[in-house]
């Protein structure tokens, strides 16, 4: 993984992050974070990733340690490219928890 | 038993109700992130893959059945019913909300445990044998100066900020099973003259540079122990590196200036500590060694333990691996896996500990122990109660007859949970275990230490391996390193690496290569894997990992 990836319309990205009071992952979105991956904004220009990632930063009181990561455009909304994207989108792979279970208590 | 300490219960009550209000002020926006780290970390609380991360110390791995009972309210009430048994002898829950972590703490100090200094550049939980006080061939029992470390180094002001983290391990019998030459700080319990000591150890530690400590002082008598360790760390918070985290830890700073130049600085700055030192600590030490004294054992007869052993051959395999040998006739000491068919190397479900402290309450004096392996110990059981105990272990998945054996893996919980993971370990830990039973190996094979790591962290001692298993990221597709060697007890060694990786389809052939391989090698059943490649070498071992290399 990259903290430092740039975005670009042939490497497109999404901003991604973790939710400050619950710590499940979420994704930036038109009308603010999600949990659900398909919903998250795709960037292909670098300045305004940039700019979307200092807005992420300013929302402190939201979410933790939000950063740009690639993703390619699928049928169903933005796709992870990395594999460790793929598990933070689906959870672990020992049991059924984390965004997999959406019925789970926390996420 | 492991009493609980009602002074410093009102201290974890204390540091529990500051940590809430540093939640509050973090979430109504008084405190930044980069403000509120270094505290939910003081507090043992992570950031991980996809949740927080709270890790618990259990002192030296010692836990009474109240305090299990706790861990498992913990584990239903704001898990999702399980935690996992770390290396450090501790346990992590994988998926606190952070607003939750305030009333975990406060459920914690009532049975006088915390999360303090489980994480952070400070004196880390120390680590002790598992069955200490129980070992048939213990010098002493390390519990007493265990305890007296950890009453002294926690929230000791001077090392608080130490350069990197911290980690001291004390071992009481003839043979270290805690580990000692991996840590900052190894004390093994000697006797000489008479005279109860240490024979002391500095310098170990894995992770991306694994080294093994060296012997900094061959005979410290045990009334000099805290002004000596505290000269060591003195002396090292001073000289150790800041400027580079992957070089700050003692490790570095012994291999860099020298074990005699350290040994020098260290003995100048124990004249000068021994003398603040009036006595205190040792009042203090024969307080703990009363508090640890030994459960009144029962003198009865083991004949319903031999002949269940006659009757049941899966009960006899049982005690043959996991039973360890007491120093009290009559006895034996206990571990139960967390290895079965398909479960997560070292995750316990709150059902499965609230009977183990059931069983420690019925049959174990009371006692419980977690182990450095990630299982866990009852130290004391009369072997009259063995049948019972196995058979309500066994009603619930808990009577794994694998201690020591192929299955037995450390493995760390990897990129599975771990933000800091290059891969994953979970997955290739269980593929392992499954496919050695599944060929019906594990039992010829006899012992054999897998250990795996997610990362160059080497949180699952991947290095001291029999067979080390290293998960990284090789252009962007999980691969796996392994290592040959390894050695945590006997002689301690650090694996060596054998080749390229491999993909993680490819790890289970490669083992099933490798341990068949051993199995034609060997001499005869007594020897184990370790010791045909000592007696062997490398090279037959490679040539059955990579067959098609030799071939070329």
């Amino acid at each position: 993984m990259s903290k430092a990836f740039t975005p670009t319309a042939a490497r497109p990205g999404v901003i991604t992050a973790n939710d400050l009071r619950e710590g499940h992952n979420v994704w930036m979105c038109e009308d603010g974070w999600t949990p659900d991956p398909a919903r998250a904004t795709i960037f292909e220009d670098e300045a305004i990733a940039e700019l979307a990632l200092l807005r992420a930063i300013a929302q402190a009181d939201q979410v933790v340690g939000p950063y740009l990561v690639e993703a390619r455009r699928g049928p169903n909304g933005p796709e992870p490219v990395h594999f460790r994207e793929a598990f933070r989108q689906r959870g672990p792979s020992n049991y059924f928890h984390g965004i997999q279970a959406k019925d789970s208590a926390h996420v | 038993m492991f009493d609980v300490r009602p002074v410093e219960t009102d201290y974890v009550r204390h540091r529990a109700a500051q940590f809430r209000a540093q939640v509050e002020r973090r979430l109504n926006g008084s405190l930044t992130e980069e403000e509120f780290r270094p505290l939910r970390l003081m507090n043992g609380v992570y950031l991980q893959l996809h949740a927080y991360m709270l890790r618990v110390a259990i002192p030296y791995g010692t836990i009474s059945p109240d305090q299990m009972r706790t861990l498992a309210h913990l584990a239903e009430t704001y898990d999702k019913g399980y935690g996992h048994w770390t290396t450090r002898q501790n346990i992590q829950f994988n998926w606190p909300r952070l607003v939750d972590i305030p009333d975990m703490l406060d459920a914690l100090a009532e049975v006088g445990m915390h999360a303090i200094q489980t994480s952070g550049n400070t004196i880390r939980n120390v680590t002790t044998d598992a069955f200490a006080g129980a070992a048939a061939d213990e010098v002493a029992d390390p519990r007493p100066y265990a305890e007296l470390l950890r009453s002294w180094s926690t929230d000791h002001a001077e090392f608080q900020f130490l350069p990197r983290k911290f980690k001291i391990a004390i071992s009481g019998g003839k043979k270290d099973r805690a580990v000692i030459a991996a840590h900052d700080i190894g004390l093994r319990l000697v006797e000489r003259d008479g005279r109860t000591g240490f024979e002391v150890w500095i310098g170990g530690g894995l992770g991306r540079t694994p080294l093994l400590g060296q012997v900094v002082r061959d005979f410290l008598p045990e009334e000099d122990l805290l002004p000596y360790v505290e000269a060591i760390i003195a002396t090292y918070n001073l000289s150790g590196r800041r400027d580079n985290k992957y070089k700050a830890r003692i490790k570095i700073t012994v291999l860099e200036r020298g074990l005699d130049t350290m040994r020098a600085e260290i003995e100048e700055e124990f004249k000068a500590r021994r003398r603040d030192f009036h006595g205190a600590d040792r009042e203090a030490l024969a307080i703990f060694k009363d508090r640890f004294r030994a459960p009144s054992f029962r003198d009865a007869p083991v004949d319903g333990y031999e002949t269940a052993r006659a009757a049941n051959p899966a009960f006899r395999s049982w005690t043959d691996t996991n039973l360890h040998p007491h120093r009290v006739d009559g006895y034996a000491s206990v571990v139960v896996t967390f290895k079965a068919p398909g479960q997560t190397p070292g995750d316990a479900t709150a059902d499965q500990m609230r009977l183990l402290a059931d069983l420690a309450e019925r049959y174990g004096h009371h006692d419980l122990r977690v182990t450095h392996d990630q299982n866990v110990a009852l130290p004391h059981v009369h072997k009259s109660d063995l049948p019972a105990l196995y058979d309500a272990l066994k009603a619930a998945g808990l009577a794994t007859a694998n201690a020591g054996l192929t299955s037995d893996i450390i493995a760390c919980p990897g990129m599975d949970y771990c933000a800091l993971a290059t891969a994953r370990s979970i997955p290739v830990a269980k593929a392992i275990a499954d496919h050695f039973r599944t060929e019906g190996l594990e039992e010829e094979i006899g012992n054999l230490n897998i250990r795996i790591s997610g990362c160059i962290n080497a949180c699952g001692h991947h290095h001291l391996g029999h067979i080390g298993i290293l998960g990284l990221d090789r252009a962007g597709v999980e691969n796996y390193q392994i290592t040959l060697g390894g050695d945590a007890y006997d002689i301690p060694a650090i694996g060596e690496r054998t080749g390229a990786g491999f993909p993680a389809e490819e790890v289970v052939p490669a083992l099933d290569r490798l341990l068949r391989a051993y199995l034609e090698l060997r001499q005869d059943a007594s020897e184990r894997f370790i010791d045909a490649y000592r007696r062997l070498g490398p090279a037959p071992f490679k040539a059955a990992l990579y067959p098609a290399q030799v071939d070329v």
